[in-house]
């Protein structure tokens, strides 16, 4: 597995936004990577940065008030945050793709389908000719399994169903035939015998077209059951990140530890849920120490005091915690936390 | 047996289309087309469905937000469907809602101590001193504090805003609480402490539910009993244990099958259903599933199944355990 190749490697990356309660960085200061034709899934809850990571990737943030604060965003290796505007666009749909969560508001409803996967086409392909791009859009159609994909060409968006839109988008993203693909939260408007239609598709398209892809969500559920890899955000850091099989069976961090147990699961009953205590700090409103100190039964001086570092306890697993800080910690408040 | 708590009988509700510059009556929306169901006095019965199949109506039709076109709504002996609008408004005392987006449910400009109260006073219940004492202690219930009633709805998350939401519905002593999607707006961790709060707050306060959600893990968490709903009708109702474990209807199974489970080992035979939902407006004939069924008959394009009892407690509507049901 290792000698799969990297192709996005996010190095320190801070995406800060400028207000006038002063710089909140929104991302601060995170590390991960995707390697060829992988799943990776970035999960958290709302406001903990992972929706901000990917327009940074995408050069999309809003700016002003956000920036680029810090750190590297290596495509293949070239920085994409030293890019101008101009050479960023050649790299958005070409290389990199994004899907959204709302497709209704995604697709321009003033314009057929076909209409908007041509735009895409040309513009990336300029030595196409005509026949040809329309030709490709049709096949994308196909490949995404539209029915009637030469009629569909005409149509409107509102004449579509939710879950044929977020095909439709999909359809366009993959046009060009990116190298990643970003997914954010892609089936959260979604019903639920929709979403699993989508993720389906999600999963062929990356065994067959070798598409690396960033799955965003909130929902533990889809990453489980679609991704290999998995980084689990709070408030703006990576606290944890490992393989699918780890995370969900040997959690590290107590976030995740908590996060996964307050998930009702709908294979059995349980007496009652856990959960939590408190709420998502706001953005920038802690300023030193861990940001999950608040809220954590396993809180030590330590932890509101230093930031902690993110400690390799096995091959790939990666954790936030002064837990797994080896020289420190007591043996018996390890056998806590496992237990 | 005692009689339920809440009895619905053939409930009906169908939005008239118009069209033309005179409103010409050319169709109905049938969001909801003849539902039956009861609910025993300190029971939570789940009702879940995908978008558009009618659960929010219901529930709306149970309070009479929306006038029900057709069926009766018997509530603790008295039949909520014929009364008086003045008469209702009273009846709503027992019964009360929480909604789902606790941004939209609460008046921005009220604080929390004004909205907490205007149920006392619109429904006579107390003197100033003695409802302003009920809104400090209902607020301690619910996991905030008595000082919190001096600020306003944005001064607190969603989670808080959903406890400001379920203390509201409390005020009143009510008996039976309709919980429209009450947590599918929150994140996770937020999600779990506001369903154990109601979990403590039905066991306190003797509350019977009606959870109306689409995330099928929450309901069957929350649930002693679930009704499946698929475009405007009742498909299956059951004892949670046994809905999920033995789902009867193949709308159920596959709905039951498409739910992510959070356990990468977990394998099993996925039932994906191809298609959309079928527009309300113009829905197929016969079973309305029949479009997407993977075990269609000829008969399910003709007849429509009727609820009936396939196991102890277990309803189901399907054409698949008629002859099952006749021997």
């Amino acid at each position: 597995m290792s000698e799969r190749q990297t192709i996005l490697e996010v190095k320190d990356l801070q995406t800060s936004f400028f207000t006038d309660d002063g710089v909140i960085p929104s991302v601060d200061h995170i590390d991960f990577h995707v390697r060829e034709g992988e799943i990776l899934g970035i999960v958290g809850e709302s406001g903990c940065g992972k929706s901000v990571t990917s327009l940074s990737i995408m050069g999309l943030v809003p700016s002003p008030p956000g920036k680029i604060t810090s750190g590297q965003i290596l495509f293949e290796g070239k920085d994409l945050t030293k890019f101008s505007e101009k050479e960023m666009r050649k790299v958005r749909g070409n290389d990199v793709a994004m899907i959204f969560q709302e497709p209704m508001t995604s697709l321009n409803p003033l314009f057929t389908i076909g209409n908007q996967l041509l735009e895409a086409i040309t513009l990336h392909k300029k030595d196409w000719n005509k026949k040809k791009a329309k030709a490709r859009a049709i096949e994308m159609l196909k490949l995404v399994g539209l029915p009637r994909a030469e009629e569909l060409m005409n149509d409107y968006p509102h004449q579509l169903s939710g879950g044929m839109r977020q095909r439709v988008m999909i359809a366009m993203a993959l046009v060009c035939d990116p190298k990643l693909l970003i997914a954010d939260e892609p089936t959260t408007a979604l019903d639920v015998t929709i979403q699993a239609q989508i993720l389906k598709l999600m999963r062929e398209l990356n065994e067959r077209l070798n598409t690396a892809v960033i799955l965003i969500t909130h929902d533990l559920g889809v990453v489980a059951e679609t991704c290999e890899r998995v980084v689990v955000m709070y408030a703006g850091k990576v606290v944890e990140e490992g393989t699918v099989d780890t995370i969900f069976n040997n959690p590290q961090h107590p976030y995740t530890k908590g996060l996964i147990a307050s998930v009702p699961d709908m294979r059995y009953k349980k007496q009652r849920l856990y959960s939590i205590p408190g709420s998502v700090p706001k953005p920038g409103s802690i300023k030193q120490g861990c940001r999950f100190a608040a809220r954590c039964e396993f809180v030590v001086g330590r932890c509101t005091e230093e930031n902690p570092p993110l400690y390799e306890t096995a091959e790939g697993h990666k954790t936030r915690c002064f837990l797994y800080d080896e020289k420190e910690v007591l043996q018996d408040d390890r056998a806590a936390v496992k237990s | 047996m005692t009689e339920p708590l809440l009895k619905v009988e053939g409930l009906k509700k169908y939005f008239p289309i118009r069209t033309g510059m005179l409103g010409k009556h050319t169709g109905n929306v049938k969001a909801v087309d003849d539902i039956s169901f009861f609910v025993n006095e300190g029971e939570t019965l789940g009702i879940v469905g995908e978008s558009g199949c009618g659960k929010s109506t219901t529930g709306r039709m149970l309070m009479r937000l929306l006038e029900p076109t057709e069926g009766k709504v018997t509530f603790n002996g008295k039949e909520l469907t014929s009364i008086s609008n003045d008469e209702m408004r009273k009846a709503r005392r027992e019964i009360q809602m929480v909604f789902q987006d606790p941004y939209a449910s609460l008046n921005p400009r009220h604080t929390i101590e004004k909205i907490l109260m205007e149920p006392l006073i619109v429904h006579n219940i107390g003197d100033p001193k003695s409802r302003k004492k009920k809104v400090h202690d209902f607020l301690e219930i619910v996991g905030l504090s008595s000082y919190h009633a001096k600020r306003y709805p944005h001064q607190f998350s969603g989670g808080q805003r959903q406890r400001i939401g379920i203390a509201r519905a409390l005020m009143t002593n009510p008996k039976l609480i309709i919980a429209d999607e009450p947590v599918s707006a929150l994140d996770v961790s937020i999600q779990a402490q506001v369903l154990n709060l109601m979990q403590d707050l039905q066991k306190e306060l003797k509350l019977t539910y009606i959870f109306i959600a689409h995330d099928l893990g929450v309901v069957r968490h929350i649930s002693d009993r679930v009704g499946v709903m698929y475009l405007g009708r009742m498909v299956e109702l059951a004892t949670s244990e046994s809905m999920y474990a033995e789902p009867l209807h193949p709308y159920t199974k596959a709905l039951l099958s498409a739910v992510p489970v959070p356990d990468p080992e977990f394998k099993r035979e996925q039932i994906i259903l191809e298609g959309d939902i079928p527009s309300p407006s113009n829905p197929p004939s016969g079973c309305t599933f029949h479009t997407r069924c993977p075990f269609k008959m000829d008969i399910c394009v003709k007849d429509v199944p009727q609820l009936q009892e396939a196991k102890t407690g277990h309803f189901v509507a399907c054409h698949l355990y008629n002859e099952q049901l006749q021997h």
